[in-house]
């Protein structure tokens, strides 16, 4: 049983002046009496109150408390079967209901109290809160008492987190396919059997007859230097080689005996201006789109002379060419060696002539060994060992180092001297001197007796005077020109003087000391190349793009050429280089359009100055350097006095 | 393969030309000497029937190189196929048998 807790509503008499209001709802109505305490005497009047006279406030009314509920309805009818008629239910529950609460206690000595206490197990499990057991004190518990413990241990659960789920898919592509269709017949069968043991009869055939064959071409070696080999081909080579020769000299007989015994009479009454007489042309066939870019004659052989092809065009560079030629054999070259990228210089070395240091345009430099066989050059330098990343305008050979290796010298565009050493099987490179600044050296030259002095041009005109020991200083800066420098030379008697030429049209002789030119000529036309002659220190030709030669000897006139001479038929083609024969009194001029003139000078040019006829020898380079050296002491006397 | 000149009877030919003769393939080197070599090999087994020689060359080129290998052997047929490409050969062999063997899923 159940104890039941029931409120009874009462009703509550406001005693103070506040208007009377009916208070039929259930509960006790606090508000009021709360504020009776509080407000104190302050009359507070609400908005809505009635307004009512004092006799009316006076008025006394007279309140009920009753026990009856007045929810309850008074006038239940129900029907009475024993009386057959609806009759009023006389008594009504007036009982009214504000709260329930169901109770757990149970008084101990009921019925069910004692049953609980029976039946231990179960206890627990009736009473329906949230149990919270620790699980270890619960199975505690489950062995002790059999009722958990629902107050000393609690039971937690958590969900972790649960990684989201996604889906991937993807279709790979299907392998390729493709249709293939035939017919397989007898005949078919039987025809390609057929084909194939033909074929390889045809196979067979073909080895045995190509073990015999075999030649090469006809081999260019000289005479003088190669061991003759046993292969018939090339005894028949050497053979062919000197008919040909004598073909050759037979149909330029005339020019031959030029070249060996003519002497212009002419040049006594030309009053000292001298001529250039045109002996051979050198052409190739081959070569016949690219320009000459470099000669160069052999010091051993003097009839030998190389010159370098290529394109000074930067729009149109393609492969480049290395032809020697013979005085001897003018209408075939001796050696021909195709290469990749246009020839720029060439340098033949001193004293092992069968050396050729070429530079090229596309900045590689090569050693052509003319005793080898075969058409690649022996050194070639690629990008990994230093090429240069412009065009190699000139290289140059040096003493052997101390190593006893070859090495030469190479000057660039992209502003570096640099030096290579054969050494072994590849060239190893130094940097020797960087120009500064984006300055593109075209040119050098070594001095002849100080081994460590040379002289380097730039593009921007300027020439600069360096040693091979500093490589960051120069030791001097002559501001020379206004465009490139093309050519730059020493003398080969005097030692202070040197030449340089430039595409600004004049051609400059300078003594090192100083830092203005010592000569000024302007020639009318961008000069190509200038050169020393060889038996005299003060004679010299320059070549110009309009296709003359000019040659000047300052002992004679020293503001003029002694011989200005056109000598390329067409008036377009610019001559490139010059050079002087070592030992003949012969120049070659090399064009662009690939051919390579050789002229005789006239005894006008080749003057010597006066000697005792058996001190000639010996005394020759120090009259020349006496020679110079009286010119140029003429022109630095007004010199001294600014300076 | 002497290669002496033929001498045109019947069974001859069919000596001189019993060597496996690849008339078209795109298969990789060793792809197609192995396959070769099984055809040859199948053919000369089942010399007289020919569906058992390819049922041989079919399941072996199946465990080797993938499923779905496709086998034809004949003297005469002609055909038209899709093949997975470098999946095909087409050769002779034994005088007057032809191979075709071919990979499409």
């Amino acid at each position: 049983m159940a104890e039941r807790c029931a409120l009874v509503s009462q009703r509550c008499e406001s005693v103070t002046s506040f208007v009377p209001f009916q208070d039929e709802e259930e509960g006790v109505d606090t508000g009021d009496g709360c504020d009776e305490w509080s407000s104190g005497k302050a009359l507070v009047k609400p908005s809505d109150q009635l307004e009512l006279t004092e006799a009316e406030l006076k008025e006394e009314v007279t309140r009920i408390l009753t026990a009856n509920n007045p929810h309850a309805p008074q006038n239940i009818v129900r029907y009475s079967f024993k009386e057959r008629s609806y009759m009023t239910t006389s008594v009504v529950d007036q009982m009214s209901v504000h709260f329930v609460l169901e109770g757990s206690l149970l008084h101990q000595d009921s019925d069910e109290a004692r049953r609980l206490r029976a039946t231990p197990a179960e206890g627990g499990g009736e009473v329906d809160e949230e149990d919270r057991p620790d699980s270890v004190a619960s199975k505690a518990d489950m062995k002790e008492a059999n009722v958990t413990n629902q107050f000393n241990f609690s039971e937690r659960a958590s969900q972790t987190l649960n990684n989201p789920l996604r889906q991937r898919s993807c279709q790979t592509e299907p392998p390729p396919r493709s249709t293939f269709g035939a017919t397989a017949n007898q005949w078919e069968i039987y025809d390609a059997y057929a084909e194939e043991l033909q074929k390889q009869e045809r196979n067979k055939e073909k080895q045995k007859a190509a073990t015999s064959k075999k030649e090469n071409e006809k081999s260019k070696k000289k005479t003088l230097l190669m061991e003759t080999q046993n292969d018939d081909l090339t005894k028949m080579g050497e053979v062919a080689k000197i008919l040909e020769r004598m073909v050759t000299q037979n149909i330029f007989d005339d020019i031959a005996k030029d070249f060996k015994y003519f002497e212009d009479a002419s040049d006594e009454f030309r009053d000292q201006k001298g001529t250039l007489l045109p002996l051979w042309k050198f052409q190739y066939d081959q070569a016949k789109g690219l320009s000459v870019t470099a000669l160069c004659w052999n010091k051993k052989y003097q009839d030998l002379f190389a010159v370098g092809m290529g394109s000074y065009d930067f729009r149109q560079q393609g492969r480049g060419m290395l032809v020697f030629y013979s005085l001897k054999n003018s209408a075939f070259p001796e050696y021909i060696y195709p290469t990749d990228s246009g020839v720029l210089c060439l340098h033949i070395h001193e004293q092992h002539s069968y050396l050729v240091a070429v530079g090229f345009y596309d900045g590689c430099v090569a050693v052509y060994n003319l005793k080898n066989e075969g058409l690649e050059p022996m050194y070639e330098s690629t990008a990994k060992t230093g090429k240069h990343t412009d065009p190699v305008w000139q290289v140059c050979w040096q003493n052997d180092d101390m190593d006893n290796n070859h090495n030469f010298y190479s000057v660039s565009s992209d502003g570096r001297v640099v030096s290579w050493t054969l050494v072994k099987n590849e060239l190893v490179f130094t940097d020797i001197i960087t120009l500064s600044l984006q300055a593109c050296g075209t040119s050098f030259d070594f001095h002849k007796h100080i081994d460590y002095l040379f002289l380097v041009g730039t593009e921007e005109g300027k020439m600069h005077k360096c040693s091979k020991t500093y490589s960051s200083q120069f030791l001097e800066t002559y501001d020379a020109h206004s465009m490139a420098v093309d050519a730059i030379k020493w003398n080969h008697f005097h030692p202070k003087v040197f030449i340089s030429c430039s595409s600004d049209w004049t051609v400059k002789i300078w003594d090192h000391t100083i830092n203005t030119p010592m000569f000024t000529f302007d020639l009318n036309a961008a000069v190509g190349d200038v050169a020393w002659s060889p038996y005299s220190s003060t004679v010299f030709a320059a070549v110009t793009t309009d296709g003359t030669v000019h040659v000047f000897d300052l002992n004679v006139n020293k503001y003029e050429a002694i011989c200005q001479q056109p000598v390329v038929a067409k008036k377009k083609t610019k001559l490139t280089h010059v050079e002087f024969n070592p030992i003949h009194p012969i120049l070659i001029v090399g064009d662009d359009r690939g051919s390579v003139r050789s002229f005789k000078l006239s005894p006008n040019l080749r003057k010597k100055p006066k000697v005792k006829k058996g001190q000639e020898q010996p005394k020759n380079p120090e009259v020349e350097v006496a020679k110079m050296e009286k010119l140029l002491s003429l022109l630095r006397e007004p010199e001294l006095g600014p300076a | 393969m002497a290669g002496t000149g033929e001498k045109k009877e019947e069974a001859d030919y069919k000596r001189l030309h019993s060597f496996p003769l690849i008339r078209h393939t795109d298969m990789p080197e060793e792809m197609r000497v192995e396959t070769m070599e099984l055809c040859v090999t199948a053919c000369e087994k089942f010399a007289t029937n020919n569906e058992s020689a390819a049922k041989m060359i079919k399941e072996s080129m199946d465990k080797k190189f993938g499923s779905s290998w496709h086998v034809v052997i004949g003297e005469g047929f002609g055909f038209e196929v899709t093949h997975e490409v470098k999946n095909l050969l087409y050769m002779f062999f034994g005088g007057g048998l032809a191979v075709c063997v071919w990979k499409c899923s």
